[in-house]
C-alpha cells in the first residue's frame, strides 16, 4: 500500500509554530496530476480520495437505510391490528431479519466509520488523506459488493434469510434453514466485515501517523478520538464474527459440527462469539455519533468543550468495558456468570454519564444557537437518556427475565438506535453537508422534520415499552384480539408514518439544496476543528494552509484571538492581551 | 488578567449549580414520597409466583431510582436549553471555562455509587429467583419443540414420567384448541428442567416475570412457586421458525388437591 506522507511536514520544522499558519509548500506536479483524474462517473468508481469515498459510503449507507425504513413499515402495517395477513409468517421472517441486518450492518455502522469518519477524520487531524488511499477504495467497494450480495438474498429460491439478524444457532444451520438465502446472507457478512476492519486500519493508522504538526494526541478533535476508539473495537470484535461464521458455513456445506449439540457441538458458541462481536458492535455504532454529538455542541454555544480530557477517558473506558459485557445478551441462557456480567454492564453507566454531564456542562452558561445540528443534537440527548436508563434496568438479570425477547427490548434498542442514528446522523449531516458540498441545507423543513421525527419517536418507543411490559414477544408474525396489544401497536405504526414524513422531508432537503444552492462559504458555523479552515469543499488534497495547532480548537484559536483556548491551564499562554 | 476572571466566574458556576441542584432535588423527590404509601407498579405485572414478586419488587425500585436519575438530568438539559439559548441580537462572548476538576469528580463518584448499590440488590433479587429447592412438591419436564410443548410430570426422585401433556404437532395445525395447558398447583415448590428437541426456544410466561431459553445441549433448572390461582398464558419468546407465533401454551394454577386428582386422571393414560 502507498503510505501518504503529509506534505507539509517539513515546511513547519522551521519557525513554522510562531505564525498564525503555514501555507503549505505545493507540489506543482502532483498537484496538476490529481487535477488531470477521471471525473464524472469514472472518479466515482475509481477514486481513492477520501472525501470521494466517504460521499460513497454515506450515499449507499443511505439507500440501505430507506429500504430496511420500507420493511419496517410493511412490518409495522402487518403488526398494526390483530390478525392481519399482509404478507406470510415465512415473508414476515425474511422482513424482520433483512430489515435488522441492513440497518444495522449495512447502515448503521458503515454510515459513521465508513461515510462521516471517512470525509472528516483525516480533515480534522490536518492530514492530506487517509493513510491507506487504496484500502480504502477496496473497503467501499468491499462493503457494496457484500450489502449487494445480502439483498440479493430476495432473489434466491426460499428467499432470503429469515432466521433474525442474530442468525442463531442451530436455527440457521443447513438442517433447520437450508437454501441460498442464508449464504447469502453470510457470504455479505463476511464482505462487509472484511471492509469493516480494512476501514478501521485506516483511521488508526491515520490518526496515529499523519496529524499535523502541533496536534498532539490531547488536542485532537473528539469525534476523532472516538473513532480511532471505533477503529481500535473493530479490530478487536469483527474478526471473531468473521470466526463465527465460516464455522456457521462449514457446519452448512462441508459437514463439521461445531454448533450442533447432537454430534457433540456447542449451540452456545455461536451466541457467545455473535455477542463477543454484538457488545462492542454496539458501541462501535453509538460512539461516533457521540463525536458528532461532542463537536456540534461546543460550537453551536460558542464554548470549549467542558472536560475534554474526561470525555476521552470515557470513550477509552466504554470501549474496554464493551468487550466484557457480551453475555448481557444471553442471561436467560442460563449459561453464563450473572453477576460478573451484570455488574461490568452497569460500569457503562458511569462513563456514559460522565459524557451527558460534560455535554450538559458544555451548554452551561454558554450562548446556545439552535440552528438544525444543534436541534437534532438536544433530540439525540433527551431520547436517548432514556434508553440509557432502560439499559441499566436490562442489565439486571431479574428483570431481564421479564423482558427478555419482548418489545420491551426491541423499545430499548430502539430507542438509542433512533436517539443516534437518526438524530445524531441527520444533525451530523445537516452539520457536515456544507463542508461536503459547499451548500447549506435548508433551516426550515430540518426544523419541521425534526419536530416529526421528536414526535414520530417517542410515539413508538413509548408503546412498545409499554407492550413489552404486557408480555408481547419480538418477532411474532401477528396477535389475537383478546390479547389487548392491538390500541398500542396502532399508536407504534402512526407515529412510524411521522417518521417516515421526517425522513422525506430530509431526502427533499438534500435535493432542493443541492438543485438550488445557497452557498455556505468555508465556516458557516463558526466551527472550531480544522475541516472548517480549507475550503468548502475541501480542494483535492484538503489544505494549502494549516493553522498554528496549540489546542483542540485551532480554528476557534485564530477565528477568536481575544478567547483563544488557554493552553497548560493559562501558564504557557504568550499572548499579549494577558500580559497588558 | 483572563485567568483571574475565569476564576470569579468559576465561582458563581457553583453557586448557580448548588442553586439549581437544590430545586431540582426537590422536583425529583418530591414524586416518590408523595406515592411512597403506593408505589406506582410502572405498566409491569405485580407477579403470580414468589420470584416473580421479588423481580416486581426490585423493578419498581429501579424505576423510581431511573425516575430520579432521568427527572435531574432532563431538567438540566431543559434549563440548559431555555436559560442559555442566544437571544436576538446578543454577541456577548460567554465565558470560555472548560473544566471543574470537583464538579466533574462529583459526577463520576455518584453514578458509580448509584450502580453498585443497584447492583447490590440486583444480586439479592437474582439469588431469589434463581434458587432451586432440593426437596421440591412437583418436578416437570419441559421439552420445546418445534413447534409445540410437552409438559412430563416426573415421580419425586425424578427420574420417571407419570404424567404428559402434549401439544402441538409441528404440521402448522395450530388453534386454541391444541395449546397444551398444563396444571401446576399453588403454593408449592415446582422445579422445572427446561430442554430442547431441535433449536433454542424460549419459555416464557408474562406474569411470572419469567423467560429461561430452552436449548440443545443446555439443560435449564429452575423452581416457581406460585401464588395464586388462575390461567397463565405462556408462549416462546426467542424466535425458532415459522411457526415461532403459534408456539403458545397455557399454565392453569390450581389447589394441591385439584392439582393431585388432575394427576392421577392423566398419569393412567400418558398420550403422546
Amino acid at each position: 500500500m502507498t503510505v501518504i506522507t503529509p506534505r507539509h511536514t517539513k515546511v513547519l520544522s522551521g519557525d513554522g509554530n510562531r505564525g498564525d499558519s503555514v501555507d503549505l509548500n505545493h507540489d506543482d506536479d502532483l498537484e496538476h496530476g490529481h487535477h488531470a483524474g477521471p471525473s464524472g462517473i469514472l472518479k466515482w468508481l475509481t477514486s481513492t480520495d477520501h472525501k470521494v469515498i466517504g460521499i460513497s459510503y454515506t450515499v449507499t449507507a443511505l439507500v440501505f437505510f430507506l429500504i430496511a425504513g420500507l420493511m419496517a413499515e410493511v412490518i409495522r402495517v402487518q403488526l398494526s391490528a390483530p390478525d392481519l395477513h399482509l404478507v406470510t409468517q415465512h415473508q414476515f421472517d425474511e422482513l424482520f431479519t433483512m430489515h435488522g441486518s441492513l440497518m444495522i450492518y449495512l447502515f448503521a455502522g458503515p454510515i459513521a466509520f465508513g461515510g462521516l469518519a471517512n470525509y472528516f477524520v483525516p480533515l480534522q487531524v490536518g492530514a492530506p488523506d487517509m493513510a491507506f488511499p487504496r484500502l480504502n477504495a477496496l473497503s467501499y467497494w468491499l462493503y457494496l459488493s457484500g450489502s449487494l450480495i445480502m439483498v440479493s438474498g430476495f432473489l434466491a429460491e426460499g428467499g432470503a434469510a429469515d432466521f433474525g439478524w442474530v442468525g442463531y444457532a442451530p436455527l440457521s444451520n443447513g438442517v433447520n434453514s437450508p437454501g441460498l438465502g442464508p449464504d447469502l446472507w453470510i457470504l455479505a457478512l463476511l464482505l462487509t466485515g472484511f471492509s469493516a476492519i480494512f476501514t478501521g486500519v485506516n483511521i488508526v493508522t491515520t490518526v496515529f501517523y499523519l496529524r499535523a504538526p502541533g496536534m498532539s494526541m490531547w488536542r485532537v478533535p473528539i469525534f476523532t478520538w472516538n473513532m480511532v476508539v471505533v477503529g481500535l473495537l473493530i479490530l478487536i470484535a469483527f474478526p471473531v464474527l468473521t470466526a463465527a461464521l465460516v464455522m456457521l458455513f462449514a457446519d452448512r456445506h462441508f459437514g463439521t459440527h461445531i454448533y450442533d449439540a447432537t454430534h457433540g457441538g456447542v449451540p452456545l458458541l455461536w451466541q457467545n462469539l455473535f455477542w463477543f462481536w454484538g457488545h462492542p458492535e454496539v458501541y462501535i455504532l453509538v460512539l461516533p455519533f457521540f463525536g458528532i454529538l461532542t463537536e456540534i455542541i461546543p460550537v453551536f454555544s460558542r464554548k470549549p468543550l467542558f472536560g475534554y480530557k474526561g470525555m476521552v477517558f470515557a470513550t477509552i473506558t466504554i470501549a474496554g468495558l464493551s468487550t466484557g459485557v457480551w453475555a448481557h445478551h444471553m442471561f436467560t441462557t442460563g449459561a453464563v456468570l450473572l453477576p460478573y456480567f451484570s455488574l461490568v454492564s452497569y460500569l457503562i453507566a458511569v462513563p456514559t454519564g460522565i459524557k451527558f454531564f460534560n455535554w450538559i456542562g458544555t451548554m452551561w452558561r454558554g450562548s446556545i444557537k439552535f440552528d438544525a445540528p444543534m436541534l437534532y443534537m438536544m433530540g439525540f440527548m433527551i431520547v436517548f437518556l432514556l434508553g440509557g436508563l432502560t439499559g441499566v434496568m436490562l442489565a439486571s438479570p431479574p428483570i431481564d427475565f421479564a423482558t427478555h425477547d419482548t418489545y420491551y427490548v426491541v423499545a430499548h434498542f430502539h430507542n438509542v438506535i433512533f436517539a443516534f442514528a437518526l438524530f445524531g446522523g441527520l444533525g451530523g449531516i445537516h452539520y457536515w453537508f456544507p463542508k461536503a458540498t459547499g451548500r447549506m441545507l435548508r433551516e426550515t423543513p430540518a426544523k419541521i422534520g425534526f419536530w416529526f421525527l421528536f414526535v414520530g419517536v417517542w410515539g413508538m418507543i413509548l408503546p412498545w415499552y409499554w407492550l413489552g411490559l404486557k408480555g408481547m414477544p419480538r418477532r411474532i408474525a401477528t396477535y389475537t384480539p383478546n390479547m389487548d396489544y392491538g390500541t398500542a401497536n396502532l399508536i407504534v405504526t402512526l407515529s412510524s408514518f411521522l417518521i417516515v414524513i421526517s425522513v422525506a422531508l430530509f431526502v427533499a432537503n438534500v435535493i432542493v439544496s443541492l438543485m438550488k444552492p445557497v452557498l455556505a462559504g468555508d465556516n458557516p458555523w463558526d466551527g472550531h476543528t480544522l475541516e472548517w479552515y480549507t475550503s468548502s469543499p475541501p480542494p483535492s488534497h484538503n489544505f494549502t494552509k494549516l493553522p498554528r495547532i496549540r489546542s483542540e480548537r485551532p480554528v476557534w484559536d485564530i477565528n477568536h484571538p481575544d478567547h483563544r483556548t488557554l493552553v497548560g491551564h493559562g501558564k504557557n499562554l504568550k499572548d499579549p492581551s494577558a500580559a497588558s | 488578567m483572563i485567568k483571574a476572571k475565569a476564576v470569579k466566574l468559576d465561582g458563581k458556576f457553583i453557586q448557580n449549580i448548588k442553586l439549581v441542584g437544590k430545586k431540582l432535588v426537590f422536583f425529583a423527590v418530591a414524586p416518590v414520597f408523595l406515592t411512597s404509601c403506593q408505589v406506582p407498579s410502572f405498566f409491569a405485572y405485580k407477579g403470580s409466583t414468589t420470584q416473580a414478586q421479588a423481580e416486581y419488587k426490585l423493578y419498581t425500585g429501579f424505576n423510581l431510582a431511573a425516575m430520579i436519575v432521568g427527572i435531574f438530568v432532563w431538567a438540566l438539559i431543559l434549563w440548559s436549553i431555555f436559560r442559555y439559548r442566544r437571544r436576538k441580537g446578543d454577541e456577548s462572548m460567554p465565558a470560555q471555562f472548560h473544566e471543574h476538576r470537583f464538579i466533574e469528580f462529583l459526577y463520576t463518584i455518584i453514578p458509580l455509587i448509584t450502580v453498585l448499590v443497584l447492583f447490590y440488590f440486583t444480586v439479592i433479587t437474582e439469588n431469589q429467583v434463581d434458587a432451586v429447592s432440593t426437596t421440591p412438591n412437583v418436578r416437570v419436564t419441559i421439552v420445546a419443540f418445534q413447534w409445540g410443548w410437552e409438559f412430563k410430570y416426573m415421580n419425586s426422585s425424578g427420574n420417571s414420567v407419570i404424567a404428559t401433556v402434549y401439544g402441538n404437532d409441528g404440521g402448522g395445525n395450530f388453534s386454541t384448541s391444541t395449546v397444551p395447558v398444563a396444571y401446576l398447583p399453588v403454593g408449592e415448590t415446582v422445579t422445572v428442567t427446561l430442554e430442547s428437541l431441535d433449536v433454542v426456544h424460549g419459555f416464557y410466561v408474562p406474569e411470572f416475570n419469567f423467560s429461561r431459553y430452552a436449548q440443545p445441549g443446555h439443560i435449564n433448572t429452575f423452581d416457581l412457586n406460585i401464588v395464586n390461582a388462575g390461567y397463565y398464558p405462556g408462549r416462546c419468546t426467542q424466535f425458532c421458525g415459522v411457526y415461532h407465533t403459534e408456539m403458545q401454551f397455557g399454565i392453569k394454577a390450581v389447589s394441591p388437591q385439584k392439582f393431585e386428582s388432575w394427576l392421577k386422571s392423566h398419569s393412567s393414560a400418558p398420550t403422546k
